[in-house]
């Protein structure tokens, strides 16, 4: 029996039973949580033995859906296991034609018929432009801010996706932007145009600044290193009153200058739309390139190995310090339009769950997609916003759902592919040239 | 003196907590190198069910010492149910997958778990009732409160059960195996499944005496104190040096002291500074942790 594949049911009612059994042992486990209400202060029971139909129901269901999916997804269980020792004669090493996924089949249509390429480019590219001509204020604001994660979750994926460092602590170089930004504005007056790029630079200088003393450590040491800078960060901008102001944040920060036009909320609104489209296109182009350059073909080395990367010649120290320094770049602009967009901002919006969020932003995405990271973000930021309607059982959903996206692809929604040369072999046809 | 004396107990319970907890990470990481951010959710529910358990017995007649020890009881087999079903679900389809998508489905979990207590219960902070009695010897004694002797105690005795079973059991000697190499240790007939599920009923009931003792020392809990916990412990055990069991107790207590130190002499809005700036400065000269061995690599 291979390991991490259990006995196939065989006996009829056999899926039943057990689902039914599932769901008693959550019947049993949600039971104090679930059926129980205490108030402690008339000391008095709620009994709410309803709910726990419920959860019984419930837990029945999606057994059976959970053991029906994951048979799907193992295929068929084959009749006879196969012999080790047999060689599969088709198989010959190399890729062939065939075996493509429908992800890679999809890409080489898409990069062969021109013609389609250019429709589908225009078309989302009209689409794009009038989106908030189309829909109200709030839509586009949701955009704005769905497109932001995209811009933190590319970002991100520079550090992780690619040089293969797990940050916990992203949110701290966002934070650094929004509040350069923010301070800067409420201090000298300075303007968005301006703050922009220089918030950029200071989150690549924190990203230097975090990258030294971490050089050394590796895989989950560094994870909690980065948390623990960003929580550093968090807490000082909450205590530190003198500086940040503390935990009532900074207000009235200026929109972005628009030439001395008079802008009423939604014409603001649609103009920080352009310019976050405009960002996150620039983002794209430039991360896109940065992958296959000399610098992002190291990252993806290191990530793999490290002792090899520096057998080869590649210098870990620069290469660890660049992708720390480029990926919060990133995060330094996206804190500043933040800032410019709410016109607010506090210690509370940068908490550890703001890291949290991006990073699953890049993994169920699919690591080192561009692609995948984009519908990444939209799904992760959209998902919550229109699951507005079921208010408070939201982020229930959003967990679950992170769990269930993870459990069924784990290799995330859209999973990153490798440039590679193939190599066909062209039937021998029998005669000769 | 006294003021010092009264801040050394103060972090060493906070300490002891943190360990218990730090245990849990410490060996779920060393046998399948996952950070399990769902741990400190398992502590919450732990509270959560002890708080609802003692409420309910306590109006069924129950009181002293029988309240503490049968709601802990409770406490205890709901979490390493928790904790068991919590592996099953989200971690177990994954153990093939690459090593951050089981991170990912730990943080929903942790999400999704928060979340079903907030709308289960409730998000108001709820007073947990005083189950620790208070000793009559120490009623002279001003710098330790009774609450804290016994957090000390059973930690004491629960790291020294835990030692002693992994050191001698048949169960343990098949998770150190399983921790130094899982693949040789499946060939040799460990059932590794299983290993995987005791280790986390072990960290789900040691995390469930952390939070009884803990909330009933503080007197309050709410849905979200698992995660602040979770990330506490986390520290710990990674101070130490994550995988080794002593180094999550000292990185528990080394933490503790600095957070209460810290809180006496400085500010106590700068108490999570200091934890993690130490850590961070531990990092930078041992970067394997404390008790952590920095293993050479071998090609």
């Amino acid at each position: 029996m291979p390991y991490g594949r259990r006995a196939p049911i065989t006996q009829k009612g056999g899926k039943i039973l057990r689902s039914f059994g599932v769901a008693l042992w959550f019947m049993f486990l949600t039971f104090p949580i679930m059926v129980i209400k205490i108030s402690p202060l008339e000391k008095n029971i709620e009994w709410r033995w309803g709910r726990m139909i419920y959860v019984g129901a419930g837990a029945f269901v999606l057994s059976l859906l959970w053991r029906y999916v994951i048979e799907q997804k193992r295929g068929p269980i084959p009749k006879e296991e196969a012999d080790p020792l047999k060689v599969d004669t088709k198989d010959t090493g190399w890729n062939r034609g065939g075996s493509h996924s429908l992800q890679e089949r999809l890409a080489i249509f898409f990069h062969k018929n021109k013609k389609f390429r250019i429709l589908t480019f225009t078309g989302l590219f009209f689409i794009i432009a009038a989106f908030p001509f189309v829909f109200s204020t709030y839509q586009t604001s949701i955009i704005i801010t769905a497109l932001m994660y995209v811009m933190l979750g590319l970002g991100l994926n520079i550090v992780v996706g690619l040089a293969g460092l797990l940050d916990l602590g992203y949110v701290a170089f966002y934070a650094s932007g929004a509040y350069f930004y923010a301070l800067m504005n409420h201090h000298f007056g300075l303007g968005f145009w301006a703050a922009l790029p220089m918030a950029g630079a200071l989150a690549a200088i924190m990203g230097l600044l975090l990258g030294f003393p971490v050089l050394r450590l590796r895989g989950d040491y560094l994870a909690i290193v980065t948390l623990g800078f960003g929580e550093i960060i968090r807490l000082v901008l909450e205590n530190w009153n003198e500086f940040s102001l503390g935990p009532s944040g900074i207000a009235r920060i200026d929109r972005p200058g628009t030439l001395g036009i008079d802008f009423d909320l939604r014409d603001h609104t649609v103009y920080l739309y352009y310019i976050v489209v405009v960002l996150v296109a620039f983002t794209i182009i430039v991360v896109s390139r940065l992958r296959n350059s000399r610098i992002g073909r190291a990252w993806i080395a290191l990530r793999e190995d490290e002792v090899a990367c520096q057998a080869m010649g590649i210098d870990k120290t620069k290469t660890k310090l660049t992708a720390f320094a480029l990926g919060a770049t990133w995060a330094g602009f996206v804190g500043c339009i933040l800032a410019a967009k709410t016109t607010f901002i506090n210690p509370a919006s940068f908490t550890f769950m703001e890291s949290a969020i991006i990073l699953s932003i890049v993994v169920l995405g699919g690591m080192g997609s561009i692609f995948g990271i984009i519908l990444g973000a939209l799904v992760l930021i959209l998902l919550p916003e229109y699951l507005r309607a079921f208010s408070e059982y939201r982020m229930l959903v959003f967990g679950a759902s992170m769990v269930i996206i993870m459990v069924f692809r784990p290799q995330g929604i859209i999973g990153g592919t490798r440039k590679r040369h193939e190599f066909h072999v062209k039937e021998p046809t029998g005669e000769k040239p | 003196m006294e003021y010092f004396l009264e801040l050394f107990f103060g972090g060493l319970t906070r300490g002891s907590i943190y360990a218990l907890i730090a245990i849990g990470y410490t060996m779920v990481y060393g046998i399948i190198q996952l950070i399990n951010f769902a741990h400190g959710e398992i502590y919450m529910i732990g509270a959560f069910t002890a708080l609802i358990a003692a409420s309910a017995l306590s109006i069924e007649g129950f009181g002293g010492w029988s309240l503490l020890v049968l709601a802990g009881f409770i406490a205890i087999v709901y979490s390493a149910a928790y904790g068991f079903t919590l592996e099953k679900i989200a971690y177990k389809p994954l153990r093939k997958a690459s090593r951050l998508s089981p991170l990912i489905s730990a943080i929903g979990m942790s999400i999704f778990l928060q979340n079903y207590v907030l709308l289960a219960q409730t998000s108001d902070f709820l007073p947990f009732p005083p189950l620790i009695e208070e000793f009559s010897f120490l009623e002279q004694v001003t710098v330790m409160r009774s609450s804290e002797l016994l957090i000390l105690s059973v930690t004491a005795v629960s790291t020294a059960l835990l030692t002693l079973f992994i050191k001698f059991t048949r169960m343990g000697k098949a998770m150190r195996a399983v921790a130094q190499d899982k693949t040789m240790a499946m060939l040799l007939g460990v059932n590794v499944d299983r290993v995987i599920s005791v280790t986390f009923i072990i960290g789900s009931t040691l995390a469930a005496i952390g939070g009884v003792l803990i909330s009933s020392h503080i007197g309050q809990i709410n849905f979200y104190i698992g995660f602040i916990a979770g990330i506490k412990a986390f520290t710990a055990a990674v101070l130490g040096g994550i995988g080794s069991l002593p180094g999550a107790v000292l990185g528990g207590m080394v933490l503790g002291w600095t957070e209460s130190f810290a809180t006496g002499y400085v500010s106590s809005d700068y108490e999570d500074v200091f934890a993690f700036g130490l850590l961070v400065f531990i990092l930078i000269f041992r970067p394997a942790g404390i008790l952590g061995k920095s293993t050479a690599e071998k090609i």
